[in-house]
């Protein structure tokens, strides 16, 4: 028996591979879009519109509030029925085949930016004031206060919540294995089902999440670091 | 929108049992996983080195992976493996290692105990050590600085961000609908496989955990304005600050 299950697992070492391969893509994609949003979304946040206000606390609110999961789920449907929509708008008849990966890029992407959004906006209000303002002084663009001054000063104190947010992404990508679309843990759990060595299989599933989120942590203690220099050092406990 | 399928009193049924394990299982865990916290927490502060060697790798483990790996390794992983033991499907416990509620009990648990651990170690050490002296010169046993002074003015530090975890429980619950448990989700599932409804009952549930979430906020916020020397929290929605899930 122990032999049987030694052979599966080698059996299904490409596969298995192969779907953290998958999962890393649209933990990246993902993250790259969910970045953008939550910038978006805190822009909106600290607008001087209250009506943009509105619409970013309802967004992150919202999607806080209410279980990834279950999220994940309706967006699911929301979004490919949208999609089909949309492709029947555009001309395409028929049978329109909804991509998976794109599905779970957005879904995920969706989620992350909502807390990515008070992240950033936690990060931008901790800029000093005088800081925005000196670059107004001189003249500076919005734009170019934005990339010269804005984006800097607030990304040491961003990073933190963005590490936080990298890892729990990479822990969520495991949810879009309930709608099934074959990443890491669908394949895993397919492996699993066929050689019956569950014990096995799910084990070595944590141990390659585990190597993710352990990486993951090295990398963005560097980056962390580096974006921290000449800044007076953290109080470690 | 259809929602006609709510007067059906079968429906009713599954969504009232799913509302009740739901909170059930959220009651369960929160208790024993804070138990276990303060335990992990200890192990590693005061603990002997093996002791808070593993307390140390049980935390980095559970932190590191997905809580629906973990969910389905106890279920189907260790569940199979307890299910090939002689003997076992005729004990006692048999019951117990049946019922995927006893599964989902155990990885929350252990969830809860290596976040709020953390939590809870941080807090212990930021304890100043001259509280514990003043306990000791008192005549106090270790015991009972650590009951009436250590751990009570620990829980002062952390006890928002622990209510926090709480309330990142109440939104991870519905995972165990991937075991076959019937909480909220299922129910919706169930539903939906029946009615052919795709968005309605899946609306109905998360306006459910809106409510949930929103009742939980409030009934923490009370027990914190009620415990003695904790700062009142400004904003309202604190859950807001972090998050932690999958």
């Amino acid at each position: 028996m122990s032999i049987a299950s030694q052979e599966g697992l080698v059996d299904w070492a490409g596969p298995i591979l192969e779907g953290a391969l998958t999962t890393l893509e649209i933990a990246l994609l993902a993250y790259a879009i969910g970045v953008l949003l939550g910038l978006v979304g805190a822009a909106c946040r600290l607008s001087r519109q209250a009506w943009l206000r509105g619409i970013g606390a309802g967004y992150s609110t919202g999607v806080r509030a209410v279980p990834e999961l279950l999220l994940i789920i309706l967006l699911y449907y929301a979004g490919s029925q949208a999609l089909t929509a949309a492709a029947h708008a555009l001309g395409l008849s028929g049978q329109v085949a909804i991509n998976g990966f794109v599905t779970a890029v957005g879904v995920l992407a969706f989620v992350q930016g909502a807390y990515m959004t008070e992240v950033f906006r936690g990060a931008i209000s901790a800029i000093p004031r005088g800081q925005l303002e000196a670059a107004d002084a001189f003249g500076f663009s919005p734009w170019a206060r934005f990339r010269r001054v804005t984006l800097p000063a607030m990304l040491p104190n961003a990073l933190p919540g963005m590490s936080n947010l990298w890892l729990i992404l990479i822990k969520d990508t495991a949810l879009i294995s309930v709608i099934g679309y074959s990443e890491l843990f669908f394949t895993v759990q397919q492996a699993a089902a066929s050689t019956r060595a569950h014990f096995l299989f799910y084990a070595a599933a944590g141990a390659l999440y585990l190597a993710m989120t352990l990486t993951s942590n090295w990398l963005f203690a560097v980056v962390e670091r580096r974006a921290r220099r000449g800044l007076p050092q953290l109080q470690e406990h | 929108m259809d929602f006609s399928w709510l007067s059906d009193p079968f429906y009713q049924e599954y969504l009232v049992e799913g509302l009740i394990n739901t909170l059930w299982l959220l009651l369960v865990s929160a208790v024993a996983g804070l138990i276990l916290a303060v335990a992990m927490a200890m192990a590693r502060i005061k603990g002997p080195r093996p002791l808070a060697w593993l307390a140390t790798g049980v935390t980095a483990v559970i932190r590191g992976t997905p809580l629906l790996v973990q969910l389905f390794f106890f279920y189907y992983g260790v569940g199979r493996l307890l299910e090939g033991i002689p003997g076992i499907q005729d004990s006692i416990f048999w019951g117990l290692l049946r019922d995927p509620f006893f599964y989902a009990t155990l990885t929350f648990t252990l969830s809860v105990g290596a976040y709020s651990g953390e939590i809870l170690r941080g807090a212990l050490l930021n304890v100043p050590p001259g509280e514990r002296e003043a306990g000791r010169a008192y005549g106090f046993h270790p015991w009972q600085v650590f009951v009436h002074l250590w751990l009570p003015r620990a829980v002062q530090l952390c006890l928002p961000t622990l209510t926090g975890e709480m309330i990142l429980l109440l939104k991870s619950i519905p995972l165990v609908s991937t075991i076959a448990m019937m909480d909220l989700l299922q129910a919706a599932n169930i539903i939906r496989d029946e009615t052919f409804l795709t968005y309605e009952p899946l609306l109905l549930i998360a306006a459910i955990y809106l409510l949930l979430t929103l009742i939980l906020t409030l009934v923490l916020q009370q027990l914190e304005r009620h415990f003695p020397g904790v700062q009142p929290q400004r904003r309202r929605f604190r859950w807001w600050a972090q998050a932690r899930h999958g």
